[in-house]
């Protein structure tokens, strides 16, 4: 059953066409891909199916729901998350207090100004555990600047975790990585997908075709092909492009 | 020790603490011993307004990270407000004071509810526009304001505690009431900043963008901390009336707006509550200190400025966190982790 459903998405800037007829579902607890060359309108996708930009048309659906051109933050409150290629972390603050901001009882506590969130045990215990599931156990009070850049790259897929999403988006996470941060990368996504339907961008394509059950292709704003990794292998179009042979 | 007691500390301690408690001696003694250090009276009330002030545009400018450049304007609506409805609505403290703090607000409301939308350097225009149309509708409604002449004979009403009343006619009963109003204002905006709408405000200003995705309503945020500094700085600007006897178009002016801001910065206020507190003690000394040996104190006050943005961008509170961590590391042998975050990240 698809969870996520986006239809005939068209978006332009000025003069310059950027999705054309994008139509796209992503099913529940699958991980699905997309894929492309540089320039080809994938965090552009992106960007309109997480409430960044509006689509000059078409429509986003979210579990039967409505969702096309909503901002961010109604969206995320439907329990849509997403990660980010150039790493949006809050610097001056601790790993555990950039997760704690995330957390949905924190944000529900947003107006309050008696609470003191240094001594919310509950959002702290919740905030660690987070920390704890994506590798960063002891670094709770360390200023997420000084993390490594592995260490920020799972910061920053655990405060969209910490939302607790039915829906994640990561943009490229293996951006930068090593080999060995993106084998417990590989190891996190395998862990998460239990609970989170999970869509990935992604330029390692050994990566995505390891992880994904579905795989999209963008081309020129264009879904060119979509299907299983096995399938894809076997498109003459994928063949044509040369992202196939990548894999 | 019982859990009685131990509860009740860190509870007065999510309101309370030491540097707080500090100011309130410090300034709370003030009437007593500043004529003995060569200074004035006057001068402490005018100390105890301009922190005020500056407390409440460091709640933009070094928490949300939004740079109002117009906000004397709102300094100068408080001290017109507190006057208008001193003598248009009823001639009592509390009422002028609300009357002030609640037309500041409103008016406050207004502007931020077109600029909140914006950041950065569109956010500051539109900060100075709005201000300067205060301004222009302050000089030319004379009927209403005085006009260049200013709004003459605000009276120093006598503060009414129901039982009790005493005059505020001294400077040293005014400086008293201009006290009360800081220990007020310090501990709920202390309380403010370190609740998780403090924390908030500090994410919209490290990345609002981010905050937007977590759920987070920005625009509302940013709509609900300017409205509350133009309040506060409404409170400010009727200190300020009854302090002048008056309300001047002069404070509206967008050099008023600069020269607190630099109150903040030369103080510290990006990386410590208390660096407007500083800031506003450096600018006063210096222009009584500086100003006794020549009148081009503030060219020499400037200079002061230039060098501290390039030499100590984090202010008067930079060096203080400079000289704490210079007698830490002497005190204690091992080195902390650097990473690890300082203890007065946050600003305490």
């Amino acid at each position: 059953m698809a969870l996520f459903e986006a239809h005939h998405l068209h978006k332009r800037f000025a003069d310059q066409v950027v999705l054309e007829d994008i139509t796209l579902s992503f099913e529940v607890n699958q991980i699905s891909g997309i894929m492309g060359p540089n320039g080809a309108g994938k965090t552009t996708c992106f960007n309109v199916l997480t409430g960044r930009y509006r689509p000059d048309r078409g429509k986003v659906l979210f579990d039967g729901q409505d969702i096309t051109g909503l901002p961010p933050r109604k969206i995320a409150r439907h329990g849509i998350a997403r990660s980010f290629q150039m790493m949006n972390l809050f610097d001056e603050y601790t790993a555990l207090e950039n997760i704690v901001l995330a957390l949905p009882e924190v944000r529900a506590k947003g107006f309050s100004v008696l609470h003191d969130l240094a001594h919310d045990g509950s959002a702290q215990d919740r905030g660690a555990a987070v920390l704890a599931r994506i590798g960063l156990a002891g670094r709770e009070h360390t200023l997420s600047s000084a993390l490594s850049y592995g260490q920020r790259r799972a910061l920053e897929i655990g405060i969209a975790l910490a939302a607790e999403p039915r829906m994640l988006f990561l943009d490229e996470p293996t951006s930068g990585l090593g080999t060995d941060a993106t084998a417990t990368l590989a190891a996190l996504i395998q862990e998460i997908r239990k609970s989170v339907t999970i869509v990935i961008i992604e330029h390692d394509m050994k990566f995505l075709f390891d992880l994904a059950d579905r795989i999209a292709v963008i081309h020129w704003g264009q879904v060119i092909a979509q299907g299983s990794p096995e399938a894809l292998g076997e498109n003459e179009w994928v063949r044509a492009s040369n992202l196939g042979a990548l894999a | 020790m019982s859990i009685l007691p131990q509860a009740l500390s860190a509870r007065l301690a999510n309101w309370f603490t030491a540097p707080m408690l500090v100011s309130f001696l410090v300034f709370g003694t003030m009437p007593f011993w500043i004529d003995a250090v060569g200074l004035y009276q006057y001068l402490g009330v005018e100390v105890m307004i301009w922190v005020i002030f500056a407390l409440a545009v460091n709640l933009l400018l070094g928490y949300t990270g939004l740079p109002s450049f117009g906000h004397g304007a709102f300094l100068g609506i408080g001290a017109y407000a507190y006057g208008l409805t001193q003598f248009n609505v009823a001639a009592n403290l509390w009422i002028s004071l609300l009357g002030a703090v609640v037309v500041t607000a409103a008016l406050g409301g207004l502007v931020a509810a077109l600029i909140s939308h914006r950041r950065g350097i569109y956010f500051a225009l539109m900060t100075i526009a709005c201000a300067q149309i205060f301004y222009f509708v302050a000089s030319k409604w004379t009927d209403m304001t005085g006009g260049e002449d200013g709004l003459l004979n605000i009276l120093r009403l006598p503060v009414d505690l129901g039982l009790t009343e005493f005059s505020i006619k001294s400077n040293f009963n005014l400086y008293y009431l201009c006290f009360a109003a800081y220990v007020i204002i310090v501990v709920l905006m202390w309380r403010l900043v370190h609740s998780p709408f403090g924390q908030i405000i500090r994410a919209i200003k490290q990345n609002d963008s981010r905050v937007a995705f977590l759920g987070y309503n920005v625009w509302l945020y940013k709509w609900l901390i300017f409205t509350l500094s133009c309040a506060i700085s409404g409170l400010a600007g009727a200190l300020f009336a009854m302090a002048q006897e008056g309300a001047y178009i002069n404070i509206m002016s967008l050099q008023w707006s600069g020269i607190v801001i630099l109150m903040v910065l030369i103080g510290g206020g990006f990386i410590n509550f208390w660096g407007p507190v500083l800031g506003v003690i450096f600018y006063f000394l210096a222009r009584d200190i500086l100003g006794a040996y020549t009148d081009t104190w503030l060219l020499w006050f400037g200079l002061i400025f230039v060098i501290m943005v390039m030499f100590k961008p984090e202010g008067l509170a930079g060096i203080w966190h400079d000289a704490q961590s210079m007698f830490g590391r002497r005190k204690a042998k091992p080195q902390p982790d650097p990473s690890a975050k300082p203890s007065h990240a946050g600003g305490d």
